[in-house]
Parts: structure tokens; C-alpha cells; sequence
């Protein structure tokens, strides 16, 4: 006897495979693991204005750079103004320009985006040292105050930056922090003093989502550096650490928005929550982000329907294997229950089991006078196969003419396959009786009921589509079932009498 | 409790449906030599060659318009079998018992008219009753005269006695008689009264009907475990030389006994029912693993059967 361990390796193997590719596509591409899934999605338009003096203008604004969100869509309206958009390092900026802007300019910059749930922002590369500030004479004594009590009560670079915040947002502000504040904004302030401490912080601008709210702008926030991560810090508020609801607009230091030709510029925002299918949203991200690689939503959407009915097969036949192996459904035809199924999921299942037991009974019927006629095997099968064609033609006209929509769908079973059963069940009728055409037509009709219900279930149809690695388990289960050499479930039941010896 | 444990059905050695197809015909029973017990004719062929006894062939029909023939074969006969050769499960087998003026008449005393026959033999030659529908051909045999022994335990239909032969070795064997409910057929499941057979002996140990040990026959009313097969060191070397026969090592024979001839190999089958443990009222499974167990040097079908019959007997298992 050969070894089973090849063998096992495979199914293990194609086991893991499978879901792997499964979480990794779940995980890496945000496809949600059940369906009808909702995620939240933020439309933020940004909206420049500036009072053109008639110059050539530029316009350059910065495009957000976060990794806790990403694009979905992104467009610009600007009427008379060219556009493009560089990436310089990782850092986007919208460059708008026209030859002559004339008095007020509006231009709009629109884009969607979803949480990714990324919010931690680690740091690409260790941050150089900054140099220490060199404070004015004047805030000197108060700045080295303020920083060394608040360095003597923290044990590390954040706790110390924890401290300064707490000292720069109280309350009661000292007088130190009060004479510092006149020359400084709060933000620059807190940076200045981190960097005193030759500890790596820069100030970013942030943008607080709220649902329909209009005319925001950016509010000053500080990433501190500690541990390969930048830490976020609203010194205004006197928060620490990162809500869901902010966007980082800009992270690197740069300008928010520069207009060379125009005066009065500004740029204020407003955005709108809504919420779309999880689903939708990442095949529109992969899209996006060119990361098809192996998904069927590459295809054109005919193929795409096509596939979305073959691809349930293999959980009817995972279905049939085990109710067959484990369970030891006798039914008539391996896999007519599966097929059976198909025709049920698109006659939704009363109408099926109605439709499928009218056109069976109606061929039986007509199979009895043809069996009288002595024909050969090919002939009467073929007779059969356009007697059923007839009455499922008969049943169609029916149904319309007494208004039954349902009946419309009996022509979805598949007719060589109705003509075999109906071929096989008169044979076991005239063999065994009709008690065997009960057993064995009601054995299939109840596994192609089960394999219908499995077939139907929206998270198994949105599974064996979206993750294609779940039909590499699907093949190992049938692999490892092919090998269980155990008591059948009704086999239990027919060999109890030597159980009981 | 509607369901017998697993465990305990492990216990008592009975061997699954899932068990047999894997580790047994897949293992011991070559693809290639399927066609010597697929095909009767083929079987008979060999059987006549290995001069293990037959019924008589009357002849055979391979095309639709030979059965034209048909009437010409079975001239003057008082009876005769018509079989597809590529059958299974006893499909398309038609025994015709009695005629008369020309009028047929099955077991049961039902009439078959000249014309229900011809179509008989058409749809067997078309492949009805063979596996897959190939198209098949249709033999005529004679009908056996059976040993009257068995009077009275078999309502209508035949009693054949099945032995499961295991790599040459018989490891179990029934009779099976057929009652009213069975409609003459020899089929367990289709109400059929299958009898435990002591390997030793050839004496009756145990009967079942429907999966229930019963203890006389449903029709007649005899007691069933008083039978004793007649030839049965016959019967049980005929079956153990089939093994060198067709090379299939997990083999079911079905024999039957003729008046005049003695028993007569009926059919081969490459995937014998499970039905026999229950006849037998015990599980297959450790005769099948003492067979494999043994060592040593290939044993002839005398050594074979008299090794059998020390081991396999009711009185010596355990």
C-alpha cells in the first residue's frame, strides 16, 4: 500500500493555500468577509478662492497624504485653468494655471475616501535629529522654565511631550507660557520646545471630518517621533493620539496652499459622510491601485454572471460528495441533484420543486405510452427529451395566460437532464416498484433541495466569487471525504441489528 | 436509539460501504479484469474454459435484427432465461417458466406476450440495463432445474447461494431465497430472505427479511435455520477457483443448485453487497483481515477451502 503522506501533504497544502489567499484578499484588499457589508466614505471638497490681479496665476495645493484613508475618487472643477498633478516623493500637490485670473477665483477639488483602518503613522526612516531652537532673548528663561519642569516630571519622549501639552494647554496658564504664546502659536510652540530637547516632531495640518459641515479649514497639529512612529498630538484641544474622524492633509512640512498671481487666498473645506457597500468600495480600490491580480472583476460583466453560477457548482458538489459519502443519500444520477439546484436557484425553490415534480410526473406518464411502443433506447430517450421541451413549453404558455410570472421560470431546468431522470425513474418504476422511485427521486430532490439552500445563501455566493481561494478548500474537503473509509450516517441505522449482538 | 454507534459497529468487525470501495475493490480488484464479470458472456466463456460448471447457453442475440431469431432458439424449450450480458443487479433479467400453445408465462404465472419479449431483448441489446447504456447483447440461457431441497424456501423465484471469496479464500456465504414480497427476486434489499451460512457446514445459522432476523420463511412458513446446503464442498471449491478465473481478489459468486447438474456458477461480482454481514449476523471485516495477515506461500483452492472452513466456520470465530 502506497503512503498516505503525499497525499495528506496535498490536501494540506491546498487547505492553507486556500485560506490564505482567502484572509490575504480579505486583509490586503478590504474585501469584507461577509456580505452586504456597509463602510462609511467621506466626500471632502476643498474649495480655493482668491481675488485674481490679472496676472498669470499658479495655484498650488497640497492633496491629502494619509494613510488611514484612502481615495476612492478624486476630480478637480476648474474652469480656464490647466491642471496637473505632481508627486514629488510621495507628496501630491494639484497645480492649477491660467494666464490671466481676473478678480474672485473659485476652484474646487473634490474627492472620496474611505477609512482604511490604518491609523498608526509609521515613520518611512528614522528622523534626524533637529537642532536645538534658539530661543529669542526675550523668551529664553521662560522657554527653558517651561521645558524643564515639564522634562523633570517625564520619564520619555512622549511622556515629556504629554507634559509639555498638558503646561501649554492648561487652564491656568502659567505667566511663562503666557508670554510665550504672544509670539508663537501654540502648535509652533509645542514643536519648538520638543525640538529643544533635540526631539524629531513637525507641525501637520488636519482636517476634522464631521457630516455636513461646510467652510472648515485645517487645524494645526503636531506628530511627535517615537519608536519608528509618529504620534499625533492636537495641542489646541490638549488631545493625544488619533481619532477615526481626522484627515491628515499634510504631513510634510510644506505649504497647504500657495498662489503666486491672486491675493486674498484661501482654501476652506466641506464634506458629506455617506455610506456605500464594502464590497463596491474595494473592487473600486483595486481598481485604483492597478492590484487585480487574480479576481474575476476583470472580466466583462457578462462573463462575470457567468462565472458567479459556475463558481456555486462546486458547493453543490461538495454538497452531493458529502451527503452521499457521509451521510449515504441514495439519489438517482450523481450529479442531476446539483443541476437540479442551478435550475432551483433561478425558479426560486417552491416554484422549482412544483415546476420539477409537474414536468417528472407529466414524463412519466408520456414515458409509460412510449415504453409500450417498442422503441430503441436512443430513439424514446430523444422522444422524451422533446416531450419534456413540449410540456415545459405547454406549462410556460400556461402560467402567462393565468398570470402565474412564476411558472415563466420553469424553462430554466435543464431539459437533457429532466429527460434522463425521467428515463431513469420509469426503469426503477418498472424494476423495483414505485416505493424505489419515491426513495431514490425523493433522496435527490432532497439533496438538491440542500444543495439548492447551500447554493443560495448570499455569504456563500458572495464567497465562492470574491475569494477563490475557498474553492482550493472546497477541493480538499472533497479530496480528504474520498478518503474516509467510516460507517455512512444511514449506514449506522441499517447495520444496527449487528451492533447488537 | 435509531443509530447503532460507530464504535460498536467497529467492535463487531462490519465492514462500510466506503471501506469496501477503497480498501478493498480498489485495492484487490484490477480495473482491467472488470470486463470477465461485467460481461456474462465473457464469465461464461471463461467458466467453460476453467470447466466450472454453467447454465446451458441457448444462444445469443448481438444484433437488433437477429431477434427476428429469437422464437427459432427457444423452439420446443419449456422455459429459458433471457439476460442482458452487461447487467447489474439483476436488471433485465427475464426467467421465462412455463409455456404454453405458445404463451409465455414468468415465475409468478403472469403472461408475456411474443411481442413484450422481443422488446425485452431490443432494449437489452440498446443498453437499458447495462451500466452506462452501452449497448449490450442479449443471452439466452436454459432455465436450471432446481434441486428440489430448497422446496418450500423459496417462494417463486430462485434460490441462489452468494459467497464472498476473498484473494481465493470463501470468508462468508448466504442463501438467498425470494418471497412474495421480493416479487421472486433475490435481492436483499428488495425484500429477499438472505440466510447465514456456517463456511464449514453449509448449514443455515441465521435469517434476515428487511434488515430484521426473522426465523421462518414469510410465505411458507419453514423453519429457516434447518437448511443445509447439499454440495457444499462443491460449491464452496467452485467459488474459491474463480479467483484464479477472473484475478478479481474481492469477489462475490452467485451459485445456484441444479437437480441434475449440481451447483452452477450463475454470475461474478466485482462489488458484492454488504448485505451478507447482516445475513450472517456478524461483520466481514476480520476474516477479510486474517486473509491479508497471511504469509507464505500461494495455497491451491483444496488448501484454500479447507483453510476456510477451519477458520471462517461460526464455531470457530470468535
Amino acid at each position: 500500500m502506497q503512503s498516505r503522506k503525499p497525499f495528506y501533504l496535498l490536501v494540506a497544502l491546498l487547505f492553507i493555500l486556500g485560506i490564505g489567499a482567502s484572509v490575504y484578499r480579505g486583509i490586503e484588499h478590504n474585501v469584507p468577509f461577509l456580505p452586504g457589508k456597509q463602510v462609511q466614505s467621506w466626500a471632502v471638497d476643498a474649495k480655493v478662492s482668491f481675488i485674481g490681479t490679472g496676472e498669470p496665476a499658479e495655484v498650488s495645493l497640497s492633496l491629502p497624504n494619509d494613510p488611514a484613508f484612502d481615495i476612492l475618487t478624486e476630480n478637480a472643477s476648474s474652469s480656464g485653468y490647466g491642471l496637473s498633478v505632481t508627486d514629488v516623493a510621495g507628496n501630491r500637490r494639484a497645480i492649477w494655471s491660467t494666464r490671466a485670473a481676473n478678480g474672485q477665483q473659485d476652484i474646487y477639488y473634490k474627492l472620496t475616501l474611505v477609512p482604511s483602518g490604518k491609523n498608526e503613522l509609521p515613520a518611512t526612516e528614522v528622523p534626524p535629529t533637529p537642532e536645538t531652537t534658539i530661543w529669542p532673548a526675550t523668551e529664553k528663561t521662560a522657554a527653558e522654565q517651561v521645558i524643564n519642569d515639564a522634562w523633570s516630571r517625564s520619564a520619555n519622549n512622549l511622556s515629556f511631550a504629554r507634559q509639555l501639552m498638558q503646561t501649554l494647554g492648561a487652564d491656568d496658564r502659567s505667566q511663562n507660557v503666557e508670554l510665550l504664546l504672544t509670539g508663537n502659536s501654540v502648535t509652533k510652540l509645542f514643536v519648538n520646545m520638543l525640538h529643544d530637547k533635540g526631539i524629531a516632531a513637525h507641525e501637520v495640518n488636519g482636517l476634522y471630518l464631521e457630516d455636513q459641515r461646510r467652510r472648515q479649514s485645517l487645524v494645526p497639529l503636531a506628530e511627535v517621533y517615537d519608536d519608528g512612529q509618529w504620534h499625533l498630538f492636537d495641542v489646541v484641544n490638549g488631545k493625544e493620539g488619533r481619532p477615526d474622524s481626522v484627515l491628515l492633509w499634510e504631513r510634510d512640512g510644506n505649504s497647504v496652499l500657495d498662489v503666486v498671481g491672486g491675493v486674498n487666498s484661501q482654501v476652506s473645506f466641506s464634506m458629506l459622510k455617506d455610506t456605500r457597500s464594502a464590497l463596491a468600495t474595494s473592487i473600486d480600490l483595486m481598481k485604483n491601485q492597478d492590484a487585480w491580480d487574480f479576481s474575476l472583476y476583470q472580466l466583462p460583466l457578462e462573463e462575470q454572471s457567468l462565472f458567479k453560477g459556475i463558481l456555486l457548482i462546486p458547493v453543490g458538489v461538495l454538497m452531493v460528495v458529502f451527503l452521499r459519502v457521509i451521510i449515504g443519500i441514495k439519489t438517482s444520477g450523481t450529479f442531476m441533484p446539483v443541476l437540479i439546484a442551478l435550475a432551483f436557484i433561478q425558479t426560486t425553490l417552491l416554484t422549482g420543486l412544483v415546476g420539477f415534480l409537474l414536468i417528472v410526473a407529466f414524463g412519466l406518464m408520456i414515458r409509460s405510452y412510449l415504453s409500450r411502443l417498442n422503441l430503441l433506447l436512443i430513439s424514446r430517450i430523444s422522444a422524451v427529451i422533446i416531450v419534456v421541451i413540449g410540456i415545459i413549453g405547454l406549462f410556460t404558455i400556461l402560467s402567462y395566460k393565468f398570470g402565474l410570472s412564476e411558472g415563466l421560470t420553469i424553462t430554466f431546468f435543464p431539459m437533457i437532464i429532466l429527460a434522463w431522470t425521467i428515463e431513469r425513474m420509469s426503469i426503477l418504476w418498472e424494476e423495483e416498484g414505485a416505493k424505489e422511485v419515491v426513495v431514490q427521486g425523493g433522496g435527490s430532490l432532497l439533496v438538491a433541495t440542500l444543495a439548492y439552500l447551500a447554493m443560495s445563501a448570499t455569504w456563500v455566493q458572495h464567497w465562492v466569487f470574491n475569494f477563490l481561494g475557498i474553492h482550493l478548500v472546497i477541493l480538499a474537503m472533497v479530496l480528504l471525504m474520498g478518503q474516509y473509509t467510516g460507517y455512512k450516517l444511514l449506514e449506522l441505522k441499517r447495520f444496527k441489528p449487528l451492533a447488537e449482538d | 436509539m435509531l443509530f447503532a454507534s460507530p464504535r460498536k459497529l467497529r467492535q463487531a468487525g462490519v465492514l462500510s460501504m466506503n471501506k469496501r470501495n477503497i480498501d478493498y475493490i480498489a485495492r484487490y480488484n484490477p480495473r482491467k479484469y472488470y470486463k470477465r464479470v461485467d460481461d456474462k458472456l465473457t464469465t461464461k466463456q471463461l467458466a467453460l474454459a476453467n470447466n466450472i460448471a454453467v447454465p446451458d447457453l441457448i444462444g445469443v442475440i448481438r444484433e437488433q435484427h437477429e431477434v427476428a431469431e429469437l422464437p427459432e432458439m427457444i423452439k420446443g424449450r419449456s422455459g429459458f432465461v433471457i439476460k442482458p450480458s452487461k447487467g447489474s443487479g439483476g436488471k433485465g433479467i427475464l426467467v421465462i417458466t412455463h409455456v404454453e400453445n405458445g404463451r409465455f408465462f414468468k415465475p409468478s404465472g403472469n403472461e408475456v406476450t411474443p411481442s413484450e419479449i422481443d422488446r425485452h431483448v431490443s432494449n437489452t441489446l440498446s443498453g437499458l440495463f447495462s451500466l452506462g447504456g452501452k449497448p449490450d447483447v442479449a443471452i439466452i440461457e436454459g432455465l436450471i432445474e432446481f434441486d428440489p431441497v430448497f422446496d418450500g424456501y423459496s417462494y417463486e423465484g430462485v434460490p441462489d447461494i452468494r459467497l464472498i471469496v476473498f484473494k481465493g479464500f470463501p470468508v462468508m456465504g448466504m442463501l438467498r431465497l425470494s418471497t412474495a414480497a421480493s416479487d421472486g427476486k433475490a435481492n436483499l434489499h428488495q425484500g429477499a430472505v438472505g440466510v447465514g451460512i456456517d463456511l464449514a457446514t453449509g448449514k443455515g445459522l441465521r435469517a434476515v427479511q428487511f434488515n430484521q432476523p426473522i426465523e421462518f420463511h414469510p410465505d411458507t412458513g419453514l423453519k429457516l435455520t434447518d437448511i443445509q446446503v447439499p454440495h457444499w464442498d462443491t460449491l464452496l471449491h467452485t467459488a474459491s477457483s474463480a479467483y484464479e478465473m477472473c484475478e478479481l481478489g474481492y469477489l462475490g459468486t452467485d451459485m445456484v443448485l441444479d437437480q441434475s447438474r449440481g451447483p452452477l456458477m450463475l454470475e461474478l461480482n466485482a462489488r458484492p453487497g454488504l448485505a451478507i454481514q447482516i445475513a450472517n449476523g456478524m461483520g466481514i471485516l476480520p476474516r477479510l483481515q486474517h486473509v491479508e495477515s497471511l504469509r507464505g506461500k500461494p495455497m491451491s483452492v483444496e488448501e484454500r477451502v479447507a483453510y476456510a472452513k477451519t477458520h471462517f466456520s461460526s464455531s470457530t470465530d470468535t
